[in-house]
């Protein structure tokens, strides 16, 4: 028997225009619509077929885009909200972490909230009392325990519903991504103690953004998309698939974006802020291509890429310099070479020609980037000087910071233990 | 009805945390008064007050039963007025309360017919906070107790009912049909206006027209506040046959607003 077994579970809402009319009297009565039935276009498909097994001991993730059903699933399996269609079958005493704190009252102590919120979640009196001391040190709020709610900072209301909520000690724990709000310190506590949880053999259903804590603490992952799962399996496997189709979104987004940026910079290219240079050799055109050489404007930072430019010279020409330099959003410049500083000494250009700078790994961090390239003598009288004309966005699941990523593996003495996070 | 049976069931594996809802809601609401529980008090006495001079003193009431007295004239009021409050601020706080506390009903695994529930018992907390004053008038004004006394848990548990029905009606509709919370409070009035609360029922416009008599006597609030009357004003018996039938009604309204509220549940997560 699994922990949690959804089976064919679809969910429909009403849109909110077509719920509209329920709100006043007059229009049911006038109308006399209210029990008419809802047109397909009056509703929104929230979930539709998710079918999926939890074992116990599981710590099953569930990622996806906003508005793929990620919070109504967790709603459902919470009990909260009821399937259209199908059914969810749980197994043992059930927490959710949806909203912290949802139920706290404003105006009494921080003691009675804990009290309250507690039975509210399914504990008795006796068990906070035992509890309760342990509850209000791991919210570090000993000072604050006998104030009112409403004097909390929004950190110390979290800290106190998280700790009450994860005291409850459920045999399932539903968590929405509530750790977003955690500030440096708390964040990795709470990680602690869902860690204790899972080895302690309970199960969790984890919905989240940060892919790389699901990546750190969940062995299997569903992928929802348009709320039905598109994916379901291991963990790494899963999160790769899902990048690659963000990747893939962001690319379209990107492209769009480029047409719509297109006009302005031609408006921007008469005013020749960001192209200069008497263009004796011009750079006619500039492609970003992956290293099979398919356009390409998004990249992961282990992947190569391509600047092809197709150049022309007007004359015959054996002065000339090719560049290109790579900025990202701040405008620090990452990285700039020309054939020059690479010792290749120009001989002749005639006619039209294309330039291939081939980077085999790209080696940067998550973000955005933006390209120069130029043509120019080696004096630095520029032909034909591009700046940030061309730009491309690198999307990485890591953290990591700086600008650049540099090539590195850790490795240790046998003194000295590590293990991947997450790993039991 | 099972579902029913097995709804109240649930319901009293959640009594602590009604009881613990009802004394948080008690705190929250006087936190920050100078005078704290005491309005409970103080708010009926104040009542009491304004409505002794402006029936008692400026139009004297000259009917028989009422002694002729100011005096005897503010313990028949306060008869009515205590739980006429009890009821009423129930129903308005009950058409809000799965709004205010939407919180609870998205996020929280929680019946949601607790909160109605809390908002009708906290405000009979404060009916029972207001009965002192009234035992303590009664002789002051020189009324006499008689032992009909005893029969005014009687009255109030079919009050309790009666006003948890209407309560769990109320509020399940209101998430749908926001206007009932405007139409209620001027239903209300209309309402207190009906019940025998600030003339007698043995007033002689009342005796002398049949239709307004068996007007009276179809709203069951009429009975409920009579029965108060009969045991501390009157002392006298209160009238079973009567009552019982309200009773009956307060049931099947308990049942009809449960039921009802049972039905929309699903749909309260998106609609409060």
């Amino acid at each position: 028997m699994p922990a949690i077994a959804v089976e064919n579970v679809s969910r429909v809402y009403q849109k909110y225009s077509a719920r509209h009319r329920f709100q006043t009297f007059k229009s049911a009565l006038v109308k006399g619509d209210l029990f008419r039935a809802l047109r397909a276009d009056e509703l929104v498909t929230a979930l539709d077929g998710v079918t999926f097994r939890v074992e116990k001991g599981q710590t099953f993730g569930v990622i996806g885009e906003n508005g793929s059903g990620k919070s109504t699933l967790l709603k459902l399996v919470a009990g909260i909200a009821k399937p259209t269609q199908g059914r969810i079958r749980t197994e043992g005493k059930i927490s959710a972490l949806i909203e912290l704190g949802a139920g706290f009252h404003p105006e009494i102590s921080g003691r009675e909230n804990v009290y309250i919120n507690g039975i509210m979640l399914g504990l008795t009196k006796k068990e906070i009392s035992a509890k309760f001391d342990e509850i209000v040190e791991f919210a570090e709020l000993e000072d604050f325990i006998d104030a009112p709610v409403k004097t909390y900072s929004s950190g110390m209301y979290m800290r106190l519903g998280f700790a009450i909520a994860i005291n409850v000690n459920p045999d399932i724990l539903l968590i929405d991504e509530v750790l977003a709000v955690g500030d440096a310190s708390f964040v990795p506590k709470c990680l602690d103690r869902i860690g204790d949880f899972r080895r302690r053999g309970k199960t969790i259903l984890f919905v989240s953004h940060d892919l790389s804590t699901v990546d750190k603490i969940c062995d299997r992952v569903a992928w929802l998309k348009a709320g039905r799962v598109q994916v379901i399996g291991e963990a790494k496997r899963i999160i790769d698939a899902y990048l690659q189709d963000v990747a893939e979104k962001q690319e379209k987004d990107f492209e769009k974006h480029r047409l719509e940026a297109a006009q302005e910079q031609q408006w921007e290219e008469g005013k020749r802020e960001n192209r200069w240079g008497q263009r004796e050799i011009e750079i006619r055109k500039v492609s970003l291509k992956s290293l099979e050489g398919k356009p390409k404007n998004v990249y992961s930072p282990d992947e190569g890429m391509i600047i092809e430019m197709e150049v022309a010279a007007r004359s015959r020409a054996d002065d000339f310099v090719f560049g290109i330099g790579i900025f990202n959003s701040q405008g620090v410049s990452c990285y700039g070479t020309n054939t020059y500083l690479e010792d290749l000494e120009p001989v002749s250009i005639v006619g039209e020609g294309k330039v291939i700078c081939r980077i085999e790994k790209l080696g940067l961090i998550n973000g955005t980037y933006y390209l120069d390239v130029a043509v120019h003598k080696r004096d630095g009288y520029p032909y034909d000087y591009h700046r940030n004309l061309y730009s491309f966005l690198v999307a990485s699941n890591s953290k990591d910071i700086g600008i650049s990523r540099v090539g590195h593996v850790w490795s240790f003495s046998p003194g000295i233990e590590m293990r991947p996070a997450g790993e039991k | 009805m099972a579902r029913f049976f097995k709804n109240l069931g649930e319901l009293y594996k959640y009594r602590v945390l009604i009881q613990n809802l009802v004394v948080r809601e008690l705190k929250a609401r006087y936190r920050g008064t100078v005078l704290g529980f005491l309005w409970s008090f103080f708010n009926p006495l104040l009542l009491m007050l304004v409505y002794t001079v402006v029936f008692g003193f400026i139009l004297q009431p000259r009917d028989p039963t009422l002694g002729g007295s100011p005096k005897f004239y503010a313990i028949f009021l306060f008869c009515g007025i205590l739980p006429w409050t009890w009821f009423s601020s129930s129903s308005l706080e009950s058409a809000n309360v799965l709004m205010i506390h939407g919180n609870l009903i998205k996020k929280i695994l929680f019946p949601a017919e607790i909160l109605p529930i809390v908002t009708v018992t906290s405000n009979f907390v404060h009916f029972s906070l207001g009965l002192p004053i009234l035992f303590l008038f009664v002789p002051l004004f020189g009324r006499a107790y008689t032992v009909y006394v005893l029969f005014l848990p009687v009255v109030i548990l079919v009050q309790y009912v009666f006003t948890l029905g209407f309560c769990l009606l109320i509020s399940s509709l209101t998430v749908h049909f926001r206007d009932i919370k405007d139409l209620l409070s001027n239903w209300l009035t209309f309402w207190f206006f009906a019940t025998p609360i600030v003339y007698p029922m043995t007033f002689g416009t009342i005796q002398s027209s049949s239709w307004l008599r068996a007007f009276l006597n179809i709203n069951p609030m009429t009975h409920i506040v009579m029965g108060y009357q009969n045991c501390l004003f009157y002392g006298t018996m209160i009238r079973w046959k009567k009552l019982g039938v309200t009773f009956l009604v307060a049931l099947v309204l308990f049942v009809i607003g449960y039921t009802i509220f049972d039905r929309l549940r699903d749909s309260f997560p998106e609609e409060v």
